[in-house]
């Protein structure tokens, strides 16, 4: 539990920031919250030479509605965004799934740029990111790009962040009209991040689902969107059979993990368990 | 006057330093000058070493020194192993890996550096280079002949066999009507104390002393163990417990790394510090449990109980620690339970594993046995259609006092009213209703279980003759000159709160506010000599101590009054002593003899005894001064008690856990919990419910979600917490607690222990729980821990064949 040596720059913008990147490149890693990599350099898993610090760029620190739509500047706390009075009012998925992360420690401290970033297969945020269909801006030498959230999560502990780039927003357009969000998570008991983890995000038309989407963590090795609940559930009835039977397809496709707490088999049945809960959840806050 | 305070849930003194962040753990004593130590461990858990190089650590800058096997194995004493058993095989311990690793945390190597980060770094520089043979893991198949052996001059990995028991077991079960048989798994545990160890050492060369601080439950057993591993005299090595956040029987025990932070500190002539990280702490620190054990338990058709057999293979790990082997012969004497058993039989086999050692884990061998005769009962229960409850009460004894209740295991409890604990635990659970609850659920397809389980423990350990270096306890009690009390006990609390309760016990025997005493424990330089806090024994064995020094203390008070009062005879009541015929009248809040700061000139005033009654600080202060002391008294104002136990002491009661699981993930959510315990007079309500939850929050953990698991080579796949899942606020249900009161006979102030019941009680009735609600589907048993996919599964292929 004791890291090798470090340096240490509190970087003063986001251009500071991208130079000290250029400048140390692989032997420099971007440091937000510390949540993943404070305990990773610790058990000497990771070794960079220098930590960058971005959590005191008050630039990277936000959350606005702008022309329709809501951004999220990367360094934001789980605790901003839990205890946000418009996200609570547009989206209440992310203050909900804020909830369920870590504890008050953690949520003080950790940031959403920072946990997606980090790629996690079982972290929080990203079932969420994927459920409201979330543009993530990076910023680079070549200047900004705009990742979406399928392409986002590349493979375990992968993002689509290029060397040298920093994720500087999450951006998206809140559901309008009638809707409902629900985020459902089994903790692991040691752990307590998501065995399972479901983010829904619909709107309604009359008694039907106009649009849905899904997003799974914790079940396979990235995040991913669940396209056959999808599918299934547009222009569909909101009634229990239905959602049940749209929530079979939670893990199509995907081979799931397997651990000593849960098997393949268990995960995959977990994820259509809590699909089926958080669409119902979602639905009957949508009436 | 000062009120008493013995029976009232007042709150704890250490409270305040430790919220405040103001405690003093070992890691927050700073002294100049100081090295660190970090260790190289094991990454293989059986394997030859062929070759250690630390030419490289060694030349890294602030390495001051590289110590290995080679350099110091012999020059330290082997690790102590205090228990003993016929004929059981003894493997050499010593504080470094010589010639072969036994498991995955084995140290090979100590660097010490100008710092902890140098010292990490110089370890990746050493080069080991290993050849790595099969690992033993599995406790019962380590017997196996076949299985490769650890110690190889022992020839097998059988540390040792061991029959105990009374009455003839073959004719009690072939008498029976019907034989139960099961295997029951308890899994290895780890004891997660908050503060994990840690160890500074300081040498004074011109003194030739050695300070060792250590988070330690043992102080003085652990000075005369270490004195002798290191070869110096025991009057030359101070042992210091400073604040020690926790041990739950973990630090029941002498460890390689504190015999080997003297050394350093010897050789390097500077203080050396070793903080023992979380990791480590899974790998190196003793775990608890692990039993393999099958039982049999025989029955008449109305339920009479004949005779209980456990077969059970121990798993102790490659390596004796302090009390390793001594472990499984305490499930073995508390297999009867509560209940009349006429014939019990344990039949042990110890074996080596290349696992790290097992040991005292909080109820240290007795909650094995308590869930081994509570699952057997329930077996019972379930074969014979019983009532789990009824089977129960109809092996009760009648309630008993006088050491009277002989079990089959050679045991005399000391008191019980089995029969008042449970009935208790019924109403409050309004256990009919809860069964008629069940019924209704259950035909509405909900799953829904109650445990019972009645237990009974042996604590306040113990009498001398039962146990490896002294079962007895310590106390002096002085009064200042300014008459401010002292107590220094042989006990070391680590968090059981008894700087309080025995102040409390003081307070009211002296007539003097808790806020007057302060208890002093933990520093051998201080201390008189004493055994340590573990097997609940604080209260019992050292509360009494304290009793039994404060009677002592009080009688010399009382010569003394008697001599100032210039009386025959006096009487004692609210800290105050009046001639024997008249009573202390307008008895009031005792004033500081030396109110702050008005004291003449540094000089202390004259005692002014009214004439009619003299306070014990007055007492105290004319002992100090001894102008005017009895020709045959000595001065001063103090008592030292060693208090010697004639019998253990059992504490009881009744768990009742109400579970409901989701079919659709197999969770278990508890809807109650109840307790009913009786740990005899209770000197501190609060504290006494603080040891429950904290009970049976570790029993829960070990029901349902912890186990160290070693996989097929011995690598510790549980190596953090992110892995081994220790109960959280989240899983805990709410408790609803009472307790009933009988008195034990082995002690003056009728006091049982508390310490681990929640620990031995808890366990079996969150299983039971969760194994009646699934007993729909044919179950009668489920092994620890009962995850959710367990569940899943046989639901699952139960509604598919349905």
């Amino acid at each position: 539990m004791i890291p090798t040596s470090f340096d240490y720059i509190a970087a003063k913008s986001v251009d500071d920031a991208l130079s000290l990147l250029a400048k140390h490149k692989d032997d420099a890693k971007l440091l937000a919250g510390g949540h993943s990599l404070l305990p990773a350099m610790k058990l000497r898993i990771a070794q960079p030479k220098l930590l960058i610090d971005i959590s005191r760029i008050k630039d990277l620190n936000y959350i606005r509605e702008e022309r329709g739509q809501i951004r999220i500047g990367a360094t934001t706390t789980h605790f901003q965004i839990e205890t946000s009075d418009l996200l609570g009012r547009v989206c209440p998925l992310l203050p909900e799934a804020a909830t369920n992360l870590g504890d008050m420690q953690v949520r003080n401290k950790g940031t959403i740029g920072g946990s997606i970033a980090h790629a996690d297969p079982a972290a929080d945020w990203p079932a969420s990111i994927i459920a409201l269909n979330a543009e993530m801006v990076a910023v680079g030498a070549k200047g900004e790009r705009v990742i979406k959230s399928d392409d986002f999560f590349v493979e375990l502990f992968t993002s689509a962040l290029q060397p040298g780039e920093i994720l500087r927003e999450i951006r998206f357009t809140p559901p309008k009209g009638r809707f409902g969000q629900a985020y459902m998570k089994f903790r692991h008991p040691a752990s307590g991040f998501a065995v399972v983890g479901i983010a829904v995000s619909l709107t309604t038309e009359g008694s039907k689902c106009a649009a849905c989407s899904v997003g799974v963590t914790g079940v396979a090795g990235k995040a991913y969107r669940a396209g056959g609940v999808e599918r299934a559930m547009k222009g569909a009835a909101l009634d229990g059979k239905t959602l049940a039977a749209a929530a079979d397809h939670a893990a199509d496709g995907v081979e799931p993990n397997s651990d000593l707490f849960a098997s393949g088999d268990y995960r995959r049945h977990l994820a259509q368990v809590y699909t089926r809960r958080a669409l119902e959840t979602a639905a009957s806050k949508a009436k | 006057m000062a009120e008493k305070t013995v029976g009232k849930p007042i709150k704890r003194t250490e409270d305040p330093r430790l919220i405040q962040g103001l405690a003093h753990y070992v890691d927050d004593i700073k002294l100049p000058d100081t090295l660190h130590a970090v260790f190289l461990r094991s990454i293989y858990a059986h394997a030859r070493i062929k070759s250690i190089d630390v030419t490289t650590a060694q030349k890294l800058p602030g390495v001051v020194a590289v110590y290995t096997g080679k350099d110091i194995a012999q020059k330290i004493g082997p690790v102590p192993c205090g228990a003993a058993i016929p004929e059981m095989k003894v493997p050499d311990h010593r504080v470094l890996a010589t010639t072969k690793v036994y498991w995955v945390g084995h140290p090979v190597a100590m660097v010490v550096a100008e710092n902890k980060y140098t010292a990490r770094d110089a370890i990746d520089l050493i080069e080991v280079d290993y050849d790595e043979l099969p690992a033993v893991v599995d406790e019962e198949k380590a017997a196996d002949p076949k299985s490769p052996v650890i110690h190889e001059k022992f020839g097998s990995n059988i540390a040792y066999k061991l029959t105990a028991g009374e009455g003839d077991i073959e004719a009690a079960l072939k008498a029976a009507d019907k034989v139960v048989k099961h295997k029951i798994l308890h899994r290895r545990l780890a004891p997660i104390a908050m503060e994990p160890r840690g160890v500074l050492a300081r040498y004074y060369p011109g003194e030739q002393e050695l300070t060792l601080w250590t988070s330690t439950q043992i102080p003085h057993l652990c000075r005369t163990q270490v004195a002798l591993m290191l070869g110096i005299p025991e009057n030359k090595l101070r042992l210091i417990a400073p604040e020690v956040g926790g041990g739950f029987g973990s630090k029941l025990n002498v460890y390689a790394e504190e015999a080997m932070l003297g050394y350093a500190s010897m050789q390097t002539g500077r203080p050396v510090k070793w903080i023992e990280g979380r990791r480590e702490n899974m790998q190196a620190t003793i775990h608890g449990r692990g039993q393999t054990g099958y039982i049999e338990i025989g029955c008449k058709r109305d339920g009479t109980i004949t005779g209980f057999r456990y077969n059970v293979f121990a798993d102790m790990g490659s390596y004796f620690q302090l009390l390793t082997p001594a472990i499984p012969t305490l499930t073995g004497l508390m297999l009867s339970g509560c209940y009349k058993i006429p014939a019990i039989q344990m039949n042990v086999t110890a074996t080596f594993t290349n696992k790290m050692s097992t040991d005292a884990y909080r109820g240290a061998g007795r909650p094995e046995a308590t869930y081994v005769i509570e699952r057997a009962m329930d077996l019972v229960a379930a074969e014979l259609r019983m009532d789990p409850v009824e089977l129960r009460r109809k092996n009760f004894p009648a309630p008993f006092d006088n050491n009277s209740f002989k079990t089959a295991t050679g045991l005399f409890y000391d008191s019980g009213n089995y029969q008042a604990a449970l009935d208790k635990a019924l109403k409050m659970a309004d256990y009919n209703r809860l069964r008629e609850d069940q019924r209704k659920a259950r035909s509405e397809g909900r799953l829904i279980g109650i445990g019972v389980s009645t237990y009974v423990e042996i604590c306040a350990m113990g009498p001398s003759s039962a146990m490896p270096a002294g079962g007895w306890e310590s106390a002096t009690v002085r009064i200042e000159p300014t008459g401010k009390v002292t107590i220094l006990t042989g006990a070391s609390p680590h968090g059981q709160g008894e700087e309080t309760s025995f102040a409390q016990i003081a307070a009211d025997q002296l007539g003097v506010e808790v806020n007057d005493l302060t208890v002093i424990h933990g520093d051998t330089a201080v201390v008189q000599y004493g055994i340590g806090t573990f097997g609940s024994r604080g209260t019992a064995v050292g509360g009494t101590a304290v009793y039994l020094a404060l009677q002592k203390l009080k009688e010399k008070a009382g010569k003394l009054a008697a001599h100032l009062l210039e009386c025959e005879n006096v009487s004692f009541s609210d800290g105050k002593f009046c001639p024997a015929a008249a009573k202390a009248k307008g008895a009031s809040v005792p004033e500081p003899v030396v109110p702050v700061g008005q004291a003449p000139g540094g000089s202390l005033p004259e005692p002014n005894p009214s004439g009619k009654q003299i306070s014990i600080q007055e007492i105290a202060l004319a002992a100090h001064l001894a102008k005017n002391i009895p020709p045959d008294m000595e001065p001063g104002l103090s008592a030292t008690t060693f208090f010697e136990p004639k019998n253990f002491t059992f504490p009881f009661g009744t768990h009742i856990a109400v579970v409901e699981i989701d079919p659709e993930t197999g969770q278990v959510h508890f809807q109650r919990y109840i307790a009913v315990d009786d740990c005899g007079r209770q000197i501190n309500p609060l504290l006494v419910h603080g040891q429950i939850h904290g009970g049976i929050v570790q029993s829960l953990g070990q029901a349902l979600y912890e186990e160290v698991v070693y996989d097929d080579q011995g690598q510790l796949t549980t190596g953090t917490l992110m892995d081994y899942a220790v109960p959280r606020a989240a899983h805990v249900p709410w408790f609803e607690l009472d307790s009933t009161e009988t008195l034990s006979p082995v002690n003056p102030m009728g006091v049982k222990g508390v310490g681990e019941a929640g620990s031995i009680g808890a366990t079996p009735a969150i299983v039971a729980a969760v194994v009646d609600a699934m007993s729909p589907f044919g179950i009668r048993h489920l092994d620890m821990p009962i995850k959710p996919e367990n569940l899943w599964r046989i639901i699952n292929k139960k509604a598919g064949a349905a």
